[in-house]
């Protein structure tokens, strides 16, 4: 379980979290929606310790992981697939290389890690890729790529940055089914951090959306679509006023 | 006024300290063999191989320039030989590590700012890390030993070329014989000279790669970002070289 307690964070003198607070339990599909610039890639970084709160605390397996050392954060991070936002494929590495890197971290032999490398691009309908290197793949593609090298960890947890963003409607559509596929293929936890309400509908558990710093509302998919709240309706609407 | 200096003040020990973070996590980072070690040799081809024919290119000239430069200051009164003195002491001693030292700052320390900047905004050092690697065994460890330990390998090649180019210039254009340009370079020869540079050119290495990798990663915004980074590693670069150039001086001779 992934739990947010009380989190604050500010850059320099701008405040992004003010007392975030969220559970997401195990095995479901958590979404965080919200404005752009509201601190959710922020919040998504808390949990594998790319960013440490300045108050309260991210609990993962019940450890605070601000708390943890060297060690301990890698132990957490070889448990957690991270999909960002313009997939941060290695450029000097061909699509298997990139696939390849965590899982030699965990101590692989060879032949495993190419049989994951192999599975895991076909599972995103990517495979005879293994070759080519991610600057002659597409920004669907390298973003499939992306999800790839995350499965390919079998993590319990993945945290999906902005999966959707910037990809034409039939490719987004593409990335969530491949979402609910690795949910319901391998059973894990997810957080999908998107302004994409239409992908959040397809992909979620539950719905919750972070404004001001904190989360203003947290759901399933059928009580944000029916909510009452003005400022979750302005935004799952896409009212200007 | 006072604001202004406070400001800049604190600035230099925030840019100290983060220089001593920088280090620490490099040492920390040198158990972790199993993950710098491939890298490592990566780095020591790239830098090693495509910095020898600018170093090389450098050097021959230096070498042209210098034997003529020493016939023209010596003419009539010191005897030719001693251009044969002049061009050995002195690529050894000073132009082969300081002039080359400059120009891999130009070459290496840009083109790793520029790379590692490049990772940083583009968020790969950050998928590094969610791939439990640590950035510095993998990224800095083996940029750092690589340019450390081939340095003064790609200096002692250019002050071979120099003093060849030396030795053929005064036997093309100073009338000088073979064995007195032999007998000028081994006057005054002495082993420390020899070390010296090739010990200084390890020093250079050191920090063009550490203020490569200090400066690529602490890079922010987009291109613009990554632009002055690459900037900032070269100027960093050549004003640490000469700097050291003159501490060793003090210190060694």
């Amino acid at each position: 379980m992934i739990e947010f307690q009380d989190v604050h964070k500010a850059f320099a003198d701008n405040p992004v979290l003010q007392g975030l607070s969220l559970k997401i339990r195990d095995a479901e599909t958590v979404v965080i929606i919200g404005y752009s610039g509201t601190g959710k890639s922020v919040a998504l970084k808390h949990i594998v310790g790319l960013l440490h709160p300045d108050a309260g605390d991210v609990i993962v397996d019940g450890q605070a992981v601000a708390t943890l050392d060297r060690d301990g954060l890698t132990l957490l991070r070889q448990g957690i697939g991270y999909v960002f936002q313009f997939a941060a494929l290695f450029d000097s590495l061909t699509v298997a290389e990139n696939l390849a890197l965590g899982l030699r971290r965990r101590g692989l032999g060879e032949e495993e890690i190419e049989d994951r490398v192999r599975e895991a691009l076909a599972l995103v309908d990517l495979s005879g890729t293994e070759g080519r290197m991610p600057a002659e793949l597409s920004g669907g593609m390298r973003k499939r790529v992306g999800i790839a090298r995350a499965i390919a960890l079998r993590p319990r947890y993945i945290l999906y940055d902005e999966p959707t963003t910037g990809l034409d409607p039939v490719t987004a559509a593409v990335i969530d089914r491949l979402m609910v596929r690795t949910r319901e293929h391998l059973g894990v936890t997810g957080v999908v951090v998107t302004h994409d309400m239409r992908s959040a509908y397809a992909v979620g558990d539950r719905i919750a959306m972070l404004y001001e710093g904190r989360i203003r509302q947290v759901g399933t998919v059928t009580e944000i679509q029916e909510t009452e709240d003005p400022v979750v309706r302005q935004f799952i609407e896409g009212r200007p006023e | 006024m006072i604001d202004v200096i406070g400001r800049r003040a604190i600035a230099s020990v925030e840019a100290v300290g983060r220089v001593g973070h920088f280090l620490m996590d490099m040492v920390r980072a040198l158990p972790d063999v199993r993950t710098w070690a491939r890298p490592t040799i990566v780095q020591m081809r790239r830098i090693g191989v495509d910095s020898i024919p600018v170093t090389l290119f450098i050097a021959a000239f230096t070498g042209v320039v210098l034997a003529l430069q020493a016939s023209y200051t010596f003419t009539g009164a010191v005897p030719l030989y001693f251009v044969g003195t002049l061009v050995g002491k002195t690529m050894m001693l000073e132009l082969g590590p300081v002039i080359c030292g400059l120009a891999l700052a130009g070459r290496v320390g840009a083109s790793m700012a520029a790379e590692l900047g490049t990772m940083k905004v583009t968020e790969q050092v950050d998928a590094l890390e969610t791939l439990a690697y640590d950035p510095h065994a993998y990224l800095v460890v083996p940029r750092v030993l690589a340019g450390t330990a081939i340095f003064p390998v790609i200096i002692a090649f250019a002050m071979a070329t120099g003093i060849v180019t030396g030795w053929l210039t005064s036997l093309a254009l100073l009338d000088l014989s073979t064995p007195d340009f032999l007998k000028g370079l081994k006057l005054f020869y002495r082993f420390k000279d020899v070390w010296f540079g090739l010990f200084k050119s390890a020093t250079f290495g050191f920090t063009i790669t550490c203020v490569g990798c200090i400066v690529g990663l602490a890079t922010r915004g987009g291109a613009e970002g990554v632009g002055k980074s690459t900037t900032r590693a070269v100027v960093y670069s050549a004003v640490l070289i000469l700097l050291l150039d003159a501490f060793w001086a003090v210190v060694l001779l």
